[in-house]
């Protein structure tokens, strides 16, 4: 009889995906050997996408490094929740020092590593979207044009989550957040705003962009384990969630970020000296509608009368990613 | 060895000599000379391992400094006037975290109206932020400060900012003794930090302090301040059995001993001052200086031993705080309090206004005449004031001051057609 190859889908996780497939093929996170560098007992909200997201993309590079890594990390509920004085969730060296520098922090800490020549020690960088894309995108463009050996992870909920859901230049259109409320001719954020980090690092032709999703973990350890096999900058924009800031369930942050994905609103892509060299196709699309719909931020849209032409404006946002990218097809 | 060379340069090889391990540098006058200095010693490989980097931006070179810092190895940035300001948020930042950085600013007006002379304005606006400031009088000065600088800092775990004054020192060139690398390796050790980013023994540095133990905190900054205070003097004096020189310590006295007048300054200027001393001294005037090394930790000990026998005190200062006045007058009068000599605050020298021996002079007799305000703008020209003051009570539309100001004085530059 033929053998089938069959594909595993949702692999990342304790599922029964680890237990089907190859030992070497299975989640780092679920290994016993895992770092666990993001301990648990932090204060994250229930559902955080970006405590997950974290907790897999830092042990992942902790694996890739064998536990000689340093972290610097953005102010930010990352941070906040993880380090409230006198605790400390992070089991590995970790350097909070302001909301906008810490691209620049880490470059220091790779500097300093090359001057003692110590070469083992590798340097990651994370923050939020505000932190990425606003404040700190003067120093992480620099750390970027100047090639600076250090890993930048973003983790994106799309607002400024720790002040209280305020928009950031991450902030899809349409979306209600503090700052940008759904009252008036346009509710919510305004189309043809924001900024895209990941193409904006790829002009700057370093080693390595990806994207990636707390819906595909394997994904993301496979990217981070990629990044951290190379030396440069580096840059990884991950997409989590935030179910607080989002008006979503917390039980559905890994189906959002599937939604997210499955509707072209976020590709999930790889580039090397800026130039794309995979993607991840869309398996089964759905239309914008889905991934908006469990999400308070967007009810402006539904209700009893809803508004077919932001939609559509969505919807064509999203068909543009898939053109773009690719997203369709085997 | 002696060598007649420019102040950025002898700055920049006396930072070399104390061996920095990372080097951030970001362009802005009068500082840049000292980190093309250090940049092309590191590009030859004559400082080396060192790393050199060009950031974009002061805030980033501080924050590149904080990084390289807390990962053990000893950092160095300058800066300057906008620059500062610039990284005001990492300039606190570093002095919370306790990083032993070493930062030169060369002293320059802040802007708006921009300007790129000297005044300390700069450093003065950094006043509280926590970290050590002290101030050279001559290139020498500068030179020597530097390599106690990095001891003093790695001594406390708190950063310490080298002020000297902008063009008048950093672009003068002047004769200084270069210590050799000998020298310097016995007086300054190898950076052994209290905190270390090390994967070999994790911590973690930054964690969210709230009300439960930050007063704690700050009190602790406040401790170590008060530390050097002993620690300032403690290695001048080892700084003098190695090289030879008095350089640094807290404060530095000329002819105060019976004088009856004592006049009070930072940097540069004092050496102006001294000279009209010396004149008036020859006039049998009796009147003294008195140079303040260590801004912060402010000397408040030293300061009120030295004028305990003053009939007044005039501080000159290359700073005001608009609204009130001086600043460095006001330190000075909470060293003197409870005392009857008047503390008399003169602002000299703003934006590059050269202080000539002529002003001090005559500023001098007018305060032992007892006619000086308790607040004087040397050389202030009032015709300048007037005429601004009177258009704007004349028309609602009087323009922008500064330009208003050059157009009255007749400067060519502005009379665009």
């Amino acid at each position: 009889m033929e053998q089938t190859l069959v594909k595993f889908y949702q692999t990342g996780t304790f599922t029964v995906g680890n237990r089907l497939l190859a030992p070497e093929q299975r989640s780092l996170q679920s290994g016993a050997a895992r770092s666990n560098s993001l301990n648990s007992g932090h204060r994250a909200c229930q559902g955080c996408g970006e405590a997950l997201g974290a907790r897999y993309a830092i042990d992942a590079a902790m694996a890739a490094t064998n536990g000689q890594l340093i972290a610097a990390n953005a102010t930010g509920c990352l941070e906040v929740f993880s380090t409230p004085y006198p605790e400390t969730s992070w089991q590995m060296p970790w350097i909070h020092s302001l909301f906008g520098n810490t691209a620049a922090v880490a470059t220091g800490i790779a500097a300093a590593m090359k001057a003692k020549g110590r070469s083992e020690v590798r340097v990651v960088a994370q923050g939020g979207d505000g932190g990425t894309t606003d404040i700190g995108f003067g120093c992480l463009s620099g750390m970027f044009e100047r090639n600076d050996d250090v890993l930048y992870i973003c983790y994106d909920n799309e607002a400024y989550m720790n002040t209280g859901v305020q928009r950031s230049s991450a902030t899809p259109p349409a979306a209600r957040t503090a700052t940008t409320m759904p009252v008036g001719p346009n509710p919510g954020n305004e189309f043809g705003q924001g900024k895209n980090v990941p193409q904006i690092a790829m002009a700057h032709e370093i080693p390595y962009v990806a994207t990636a999703t707390v819906a595909d973990l394997r994904d993301l350890e496979y990217k981070v384990t990629k990044a951290m096999s190379m030396h440069g900058a580096r840059y990884i924009h991950i997409f989590v969630p935030c179910p607080l800031g989002w008006g979503a369930a917390s039980h559905d942050t890994i189906k959002l970020s599937r939604l997210a994905v499955e509707s072209g609103v976020f590709p999930v892509f790889e580039a090397e000296r800026g130039e794309v060299t995979g993607v991840l196709k869309i398996r089964r699309q759905v239309p914008v509608e889905e991934y908006l719909k469990p999400q308070r931020r967007f009810a402006h849209l539904f209700g009893k009368k809803p508004d077919v032409a932001t939609l559509a404006r969505l919807q064509a946002r999203a068909d543009r990613n898939i053109r773009r990218f690719g997203l369709l097809g085997e | 060895m002696l060598e007649q060379c420019e102040g950025s340069h002898a700055v920049a090889k006396a930072v070399a000599l104390s061996r920095p391990e990372v080097i951030c540098a970001y362009p802005i006058s009068p500082q840049t000379h000292i980190v093309e200095g250090l940049g092309e010693m590191v590009k030859s490989g004559d400082l080396t391992p060192c790393e050199f980097i060009n950031v974009e931006s002061e805030f980033a070179a501080l924050s590149v400094a904080i990084g390289a810092s807390a990962a053990g190895a000893r950092s160095y940035t300058a800066t300057a006037s906008q620059g500062l300001l610039f990284m005001a948020e990492a300039v606190y930042n570093a002095s919370g975290l306790g990083l032993p950085i070493v930062m030169t600013v060369a002293n320059r007006a802040i802007g708006a109206p921009i300007n790129i002379w000297n005044d300390h304005t700069d450093s003065m606006s950094m006043r509280d932020a926590g970290w050590l400031q002290i101030f050279a009088e001559t290139n020498q000065e500068a030179l020597d400060l530097h390599i106690q600088a990095f001891k003093i800092a790695e001594e406390l775990s708190l950063p310490v900012m080298v002020c000297m004054d902008g063009f008048i020192l950093t672009h003068a060139y002047e004769r200084v003794d270069m210590p050799s690398q000998e020298q310097v390796d016995k007086f300054l050790p190898p950076y052994e930090p209290r905190q270390v980013l090390d994967p070999n023994d994790p911590v973690t540095i930054g964690a969210m302090v709230g009300p439960e133990a930050f007063t704690e905190v700050r009190y602790l900054a406040h401790a170590k301040q008060m530390q050097a205070l002993d620690l300032i003097p403690q290695i001048a004096a080892e700084f003098k059995k190695e090289f030879g020189r008095d350089s640094g310590g807290l404060i530095k006295t000329y002819k105060t001993e019976d004088a009856e007048t004592i006049v009070i300054a930072l940097g540069s200027v004092l050496g102006t001052i001294k000279d009209t001393v010396d004149d008036l001294r020859a006039e049998g005037v009796k009147v003294g200086v008195l140079g303040i090394t260590s801004y912060r930790p402010f000397p408040i000990s030293a300061i009120r031993d030295a004028t305990a026998n003053a009939k007044r005190i005039v501080v000159i200062e290359k700073c005001f705080a608009v609204g009130i006045g001086g600043i460095v007058s006001r330190d000075v009068r909470s060293a003197v309090r409870n005392r009857p000599q008047p503390v008399l605050t003169v602002v000299a020298g703003l934006g590059g206004r050269a202080i000539t021996k002529t002003s001090v002079h005559k500023l001098l007799l007018d305060a032992i005449a007892d006619k000086l305000e308790l607040l004087t703008f040397l050389d202030l020209d009032w015709d300048v004031v007037n005429r601004v003051l009177d258009r704007e009570k004349s028309q609602r539309r009087s323009g922008p001051i500064a330009e208003g100001i050059l157009r009255d004085m007749g400067n060519l530059a502005t009379q665009v057609v």
